[in-house]
């Protein structure tokens, strides 16, 4: 029974976090483009502004749902649900720390499932997330929009496939696609004595690799082509309003989140404290915040330095440069372990 | 990265597909976030290739030059800031020598720096715009910040000088209306002695970066034939490698006495044309550095010529004789230039910026005529972009650099 409760209670409040976490990137976004754009950024609503998520929520329940004129009516509603609901599900598989108690000789992990398949499960439904947008933009009857969601489509073909395979030579590294366990093993051993053993260490160019390749997975400038502001007036959302536009925002944070938070579980050791790998569950998950606190400040970062890419250029960089470069990681990978 | 990644060709018509070969009409503007402005752009698209591109123009159109008809000669002053909003001395100073050369009026040796100077502060807050803009176009927002603060910084000065941020009208037939004064100039000089630093900034964020080189490398090419054979003037022509330039070629104002030099590109590519626009902000700065020089030097001096035929008397002398009264109510009411046409083209930020005026003699003008350099370069769109993508459309359009208050009129 206790164990039950521990499962609800873990689904609430990791469910929680990942909305309320969303929120705060939205404050954060605003935050530190004002900073690199010497603004202020929003600052009226509570101290500092740190009350603009909620207001933006209650604003976005009170504007007018608007569907166009030759729409499809349910394929417009269900596309913004198909892209926030994938983004909260992948949430499941990660390990935010390590155990956190024992229940009657079953220990509690820091994740909502401990399954075996972990990073399979996360690729098959984060990849879910684009149809979503893709339904969207053929939806709305505008133009913009359908050539945001073709850009989408095709975009987040040749960017999985690489990611996958960087995720395979972390999978074929490790022996385990349990991400709990290969967060365990790096945090078990260390590398040369004084480095920590991640795997950032160990798959420096599956790391660069991954890290570009969750930009374009999470449709994040520059590589934000399905929205692409300048030409398409918005793209797959040009035409949505109200809380449903609010979904696609909500879906594109928590996938920019989950992200983070894979990237960080994959090459930066999840919850493990460097030279400390029995720390007590709470300062793990500490560490596991902030690191992926980072990768969450370096998609804000990119998207307010960058110029935008070009389709056509962005296609060419995933089918003639990201996936050589990721076979050739998994090549390596394996001459390595096979040795 | 290479210039050219893939071979666009048309699909074979004997192909299985029944929408082979058929193009979509997409609608861009009038209000469009990319079209700078109310420019409308009927694209037929072929997926995301731009095959054909027609431009359609009219939706600021005001009547500005019917409008100088009515007004007379000297009530148009105002419209002129108008035209091209962003830089509205050059278009003063540009109608006043049209002005001045039809009445054959000589214009105070410092009147004239006066103008070099705010033509050459309006050029750049002109830059400012045409390069932030296309950077946020091409989604470096950022970009767009950085040289608004420093336009916003021209623009207190500005204000600290006529009064108004926009729209001045501080031009006059003779001179000009006010002297500056030396807060002015030292926040000027303050201003300048930062921005040669502002400007590597810029630049280190877009000229050597890989991407905005993508995006801007061999897109929107021109060859100097073309360029010349579409009537483009400005840094839109220097881009193609076309050394021409009005205040070199046929200088006005004493531009012969600055040292200043003309950047000209070598492609004629978008990215041409944004390093020309670059390098003229560092020009115009130093043409200012300059001015602001003589300026201090000749402190006292007049700013706006004696000649009564075609300058309000002091107000002083408005309020204590009634000739002077008399003379102020005839030049305000019905001032008349001498019978004759008269052109002047002044280097605008966006190309040529001509003033054709035409007088029969009386009060009323005849007609006048804008050649506005905008005009030539929303032209040139279709040239520059069509068989191209959708996302070079943008491209082009930002480089290309307009303002359609000049267009329409």
């Amino acid at each position: 029974m206790s164990l039950f409760l521990a499962q609800v209670l873990k689904v609430v409040v990791i469910f929680a976090g990942l909305v309320s976490a969303a929120g705060v990137s939205t404050l954060a976004e605003r935050k530190v483009s004002a900073w690199i754009q010497l603004r202020l950024g929003p600052n009226r609503v509570g101290p500092f502004g740190v009350l603009q998520p909620l207001a933006d929520g209650i604003k976005f329940f009170f504007k007018e749902e608007f569907i166009p004129q030759g729409a499809t009516r349910w394929l417009f509603l269900l596309a913004p649900m198909l892209a926030a609901i994938p983004a909260m599900m992948t949430v499941a598989v990660i390990p935010f720390t390590g155990v956190i108690a024992t229940v009657d000789g079953t220990p509690i992990y820091g994740s909502i499932a401990d399954i075996d398949i972990g990073a399979i499960y996360v690729m098959a439904i984060s990849g879910l997330g684009v149809y979503g947008i893709i339904l969207g933009g053929w939806a709305s009857n505008s133009k913009y929009s359908l050539l945001g969601g073709l850009r989408a489509s095709a975009q987040m073909i040749s960017y999985e496939l690489s990611m996958i395979l960087v995720i395979l030579s972390i999978v074929a590294m490790s022996g385990t696609m349990n991400l709990r366990e290969i967060t365990d093993q790096q945090n078990a051993n260390s590398l040369l004595g004084f480095l920590p053993a991640w795997n950032v260490f160990y798959q420096p160019l599956g790391f660069v690799l991954f890290v570009i390749c969750t930009f374009a997975e999470t449709n994040r400038h520059p590589f934000d082509f399905a929205e692409c502001e300048s030409e398409l007036v918005g793209g797959f959302h040009t035409e949505y309003s109200s809380m449903k536009f609010a979904l696609f925002f909500i879906g594109e944070y928590c996938a920019m989140i989950v992200m983070s938070c894979l990237t960080t579980t994959l090459f930066l050791g999840g919850a493990a404290v460097p030279f400390w790998a029995e720390a007590p569950w709470f300062v793990g998950l500490a560490a596991f915040v902030v690191k992926a606190a980072f990768f969450m400040f370096l998609f804000i970062w990119v998207r307010w330095s960058l110029p935008r890419f070009r389709y056509d250029q962005l296609m060419a960089l995933g089918w003639k440069v990201f996936l050589p470069l990721a076979l050739a990681n998994v090549f390596v990978t394996g001459l390595v372990l096979s040795l | 990265m290479p210039e050219q990644l893939f071979e666009y060709a048309p699909l074979p018509a004997d192909r299985d597909d029944p929408l082979a070969g058929e193009l979509m009409d997409m609608n861009m503007g009038p209000s469009h976030p990319a079209t700078h402005g109310v420019l409308r752009l009927k694209v037929k698209v072929d997926g995301e290739l731009a095959r054909e591109i027609d431009p359609v123009i009219g939706y600021l159109h005001r009547g500005k030059e019917k409008s100088c008809e009515s007004l007379g000669w000297r009530k148009f002053f105002v419209h002129t800031d108008r035209l091209d909003y962003l830089q509205p001395y050059l278009n003063n100073v540009g109608y006043a020598l049209a002005l001045e050369k039809l009445a054959g009026l000589a214009v105070p040796e410092r009147a004239q720096v006066i103008r070099v100077l705010l033509m050459e502060v309006s050029r750049i807050m002109s830059h400012l715009i045409a390069v932030g803009v296309s950077a946020i176009d091409l989604g470096a927002v950022s970009i767009f910040f950085f040289t608004f603060q420093e336009r916003e910084r021209l623009y207190d000065v500005l204000d600290a000088y006529t009064g108004h941020r926009m729209n001045n009208t501080y031009v006059r037939m003779g001179g000009v209306y006010a002297d500056l004064d030396d807060r002015v100039l030292a926040s000027l000089r303050e201003f300048f002695a930062e921005f040669g630093d502002k400007v590597d900034e810029w630049e280190s964020l877009l000229t050597g970066n890989a991407i905005w080189h993508g995006r801007n490398r061999g897109v929107g090419k021109i060859s100097r034939e073309d360029a010349l054979a579409f009537n483009l003037t400005g840094p839109n022509l220097r881009g193609s490698g076309v050394e021409f330039d009005l205040r070199k070629a046929e200088p006005y104002s004493g531009y012969e006495t600055y040292d200043f030099d003309v950047p000209v590109g070598t492609v004629g590519d978008a990215f041409d044309r944004y390093l020309v626009r670059v390098e003229e902000m560092r020009q115009s700065a130093r043409i200012c550095k300059q001015a602001i020089e003589r300026l201090d030097a000749s402190r006292g001096a007049e700013f706006l010529t004696r000649d009564r035929r075609y300058v309000l008397p002091p107000k002083e002398a408005v309020h204590t004789s009634m000739e002077e009264l008399i003379h102020q109510f005839k030049i305000v009411t019905d001032l008349a230039l001498p019978e004759g046409e008269a052109y002047v083209g002044v280097e605008s930020s966006k190309g040529e910026l001509g003033f054709y005026l035409a007088s029969d003699g009386t009060s009323e003008p005849l007609r006048c005529h804008v050649r506005a350099p905008s005009l030539m370069n929303v032209q040139a769109i279709p040239k520059l972009a069509e068989g191209g993508l959708l996302s070079d459309l943008v491209t082009v359009i930002g480089s290309l650099d307009f303002v359609m208050g000049e267009v329409d009129r």
